[in-house]
């Protein structure tokens, strides 16, 4: 039994990470179509701003308040960095889904390589505040405290985007341009703004995550977010584009799943009963992330 | 959701029943009349063939003698790549199936060689031809539940199926893949003509030819009625089945005939470089194979070939450059992303996707369509 809750929270707080990094890739796909490698990017960007801003930025530090303004330091390297991308590389060409796609993945290859020429392939300690650091017990089963806060930051994430999806103008602009972009073109709206905004949004999502990240491996490496993120494109195909919810629900899948398989059969089979699973969802649900789509091509 | 942007450029080509033999994307037409069309091909070919017995010295691109074994083993690893690539350009360039798990099936074929011969000791032949019919069939199951999808979420399933791969062989099942150290090639199993450095032309023949068969596949394909309908599929896919052809099975058929082709090139890989790590089951090296693609020019008969040798060349001589001595006396914040290959192939990746669009092969067609002062073919 306490295994089995060890299990569920760990799966829970993978979730969450896989959680961070594909909300903001089914938003930027579902509104702009465009299947953007340089998510893992921004991830690393959050991750090795936040490692930097602990080390050198005045104020910030491995600990307490001072780790929480290196986290928000990392957020903000990784907003920023997703906004100019999105300003500089996707813009131009907009309506160019294949170029866009091989900009996205150029920057994939060069900013893992880039921050690999400034600080090395080895990997980097990642610091852990105290807060975080060793175990709480639950229900007399302990457990690493780093994945409550995973999961906190995954369900505050949440509730932000389903507010800015459900409460605000933007949010709506959203929704509607995910449903039928020309449509929205059309009443007047120019849905290339709600572009870069949405961009900024899944690079702030993924740097946090990239910081959690750190916390949750111990370590950063260049490469991480690439790996992450071939999990995160299969959470984004299982929950489809269309629903924030279902993009929450395909993460804790996913996250319990490997964390499972992982732990009663051989490791490393995890991850592949993941992939087993997300074939099954194609053959069974024809489709899947594309449903809405291929309606529309029988039409 | 990939076709609308295709149809746009590609429609008033490839609609018209055998739209010629070079796709629309080789960019300017000559107006003169041209060469035969073997005469390309012979050319570049017997140049290849006549490498190994050039002692010519190149100053600045390769270090020895063109015949010196170093120069050699780079070029026909260039080669080997290069008729990768030419596979992966089938399924992205020609049918215009965006798969990200071609690193899968090149993987596949070397693992498999590599541990046929280590643990069963069966001999290279054998092994070969057991890795390359392995590689099919799995290219053959994977593809045909992977293309039920499309666009994008078949980009997302065959990475997947890639990633699955790789995890697996990285994890070291049964202490047999050799985790994070690869496979040794067992060169008791392989004849004495493979094995010694006397003996890297031999290698480069045999890359040669694996580059020669890649290439000539996939043209004598793209040029037989299979290919008409890839370039039906490519322009738009709707179109295709309301003609009353269904595109499965012909998609199936690039999937299956690239991921032979791979896995062939897996068994070359694994001779030329001696050994296998699991640095070809990655991700990144399927994206590597499409930058090499993209690089050459997509569809083209030498694009891929020509991106590839060019790719794996700045590759090698950028990470010889970067330990130079020229090298160390620039400033840390300049040297230090010079050192990275991958840094300065990315960059010039994107610039490349800005600038060139069409790759290299379209240059001299857009340099000619442009001081002619026409509309550029836009690709």
């Amino acid at each position: 039994m306490s295994t089995v809750i060890l299990l569920v929270i760990t799966g829970l707080g993978l979730g969450a990470l896989y959680f961070l990094i594909a909300s903001g890739l089914s938003l930027i796909f579902g509104l702009m179509d465009v299947l953007n490698f340089a998510h893992g990017a921004f991830l690393a960007i959050g991750a090795y701003g936040t490692w930097w801003a602990a080390e050198y930025l005045p104020g910030a530090g491995p600990d307490g308040f001072g780790f929480l303004l290196a986290v928000a330091f990392g957020v903000a390297a990784g907003t920023l960095a997703a906004t100019l991308v999105e300003l500089c590389v996707i813009r131009p060409l907009y309506g160019r889904h294949r170029e866009q796609i091989l900009a996205t993945v150029g920057l994939s290859l060069a900013v893992p390589a880039l921050i690999q020429a400034v600080w090395g392939a080895d990997p980097l300690t990642f610091p852990k505040p105290a807060l975080v650091s060793g175990a709480a017990s639950v229900l007399g089963v302990h457990i690493p405290k780093d994945r409550f806060l995973l999961i906190l930051a995954a369900v505050v994430v949440f509730a932000a985007l389903w507010l800015f999806n459900s409460r605000t103008r933007y949010g709506l602009i959203v929704r509607a341009g995910v449903q039928n972009r020309a449509m929205v073109t059309a009443l007047g709206i120019d849905v290339r703004r709600s572009f870069t905004l949405v961009f900024a949004i899944g690079g702030a999502a993924a740097a946090l995550a990239g910081a959690l990240g750190g916390l949750y491996f111990g370590v950063v490496t260049p490469t991480q977010g690439l790996s992450l993120l071939i999990f995160a494109f299969i959470v984004v195909v299982i929950g489809g584009t269309t629903s924030l919810t279902g993009c929450a629900i395909a993460s804790v899948t996913v996250g319990l799943i490997q964390q499972f398989a992982n732990y009663y059969t051989v490791a490393g089979l995890g991850d592949i009963a993941v992939v087993i699973v997300l074939a099954l969802v194609l053959l069974t649900r024809q489709g899947g992330l594309t449903a809405k789509k291929s309606a529309e091509r029988v039409a | 959701m990939m076709t609308d942007t295709d149809v746009a450029a590609q429609a008033p080509g490839a609609s018209t029943p055998g739209g010629g033999t070079t796709p629309p994307a080789t960019g300017g037409v000559r107006g003169r009349r041209r060469p035969p069309a073997w005469a390309g091909p012979a050319a570049v070919l017997a140049v290849a063939l006549s490498l190994p017995f050039s002692t010519l010295h190149v100053p600045g691109l390769f270090e020895g003698a063109l015949n010196s074994p170093p120069t050699l083993h780079l070029i026909a690893f260039c080669l080997v790549l290069g008729g990768l690539a030419t596979s992966y350009d089938l399924l992205y360039g020609r049918v215009g199936l965006l798969s990200f798990g071609h690193s899968l099936y090149f993987a596949c074929g070397a693992y498999t060689a590599a541990l046929l011969m280590r643990v069963v000791e069966l001999p290279l032949l054998w092994s070969a031809l057991v890795a390359v019919v392995g590689g099919t069939l799995l290219s053959l199951v994977l593809g045909a539940v992977s293309l039920r999808v499309n666009g994008i979420a078949l980009a997302m399933v065959t990475l997947a199926f890639a990633q699955a791969g790789s995890i697996l062989i990285s994890r070291d099942p049964g202490r047999l893949t050799g985790g994070e150290e690869g496979l040794s090639l067992n060169t008791a199993m392989v004849p004495d003509a493979f094995v010694g450095v006397a003996d890297t032309v031999n290698l480069y023949w045999v890359a040669v030819a694996y580059a020669a068969v890649s290439v000539g596949v996939v043209w004598w394909l793209t040029t037989s009625p299979v290919g008409r309908v890839w370039q039906g599929i490519r322009a738009n896919e709707q179109r295709v089945a309301v003609l009353g052809v269904n595109p499965y099975p012909y998609k199936l058929t690039a999937f299956t005939v690239g991921g032979g082709l791979a896995s062939l090139g897996g068994v070359v890989y694994l001779l030329v470089v001696g050994g296998v790590t699991p640095t070809i089951t990655t991700a990144e090296f399927t994206l590597t194979l499409l930058v090499m693609v993209a690089l050459g020019g997509a569809g083209t008969r030498w694009g891929p070939l020509l991106g590839a040798a060019l790719y794996t060349y700045a590759d090698h001589r950028l990470l010889q450059l970067g330990g130079s001595e020229a090298f160390t006396e620039l400033p840390a914040w300049i040297a230090a992303p010079l050192s990275q290959p991958l840094f300065i192939l990315g960059t010039l990746f994107v610039l490349m996707v800005f600038f060139f669009p069409g790759g290299l092969v379209a240059l001299p067609g857009r340099v000619r369509s442009a001081l002619r002062d026409r509309k550029d073919v836009r690709k």
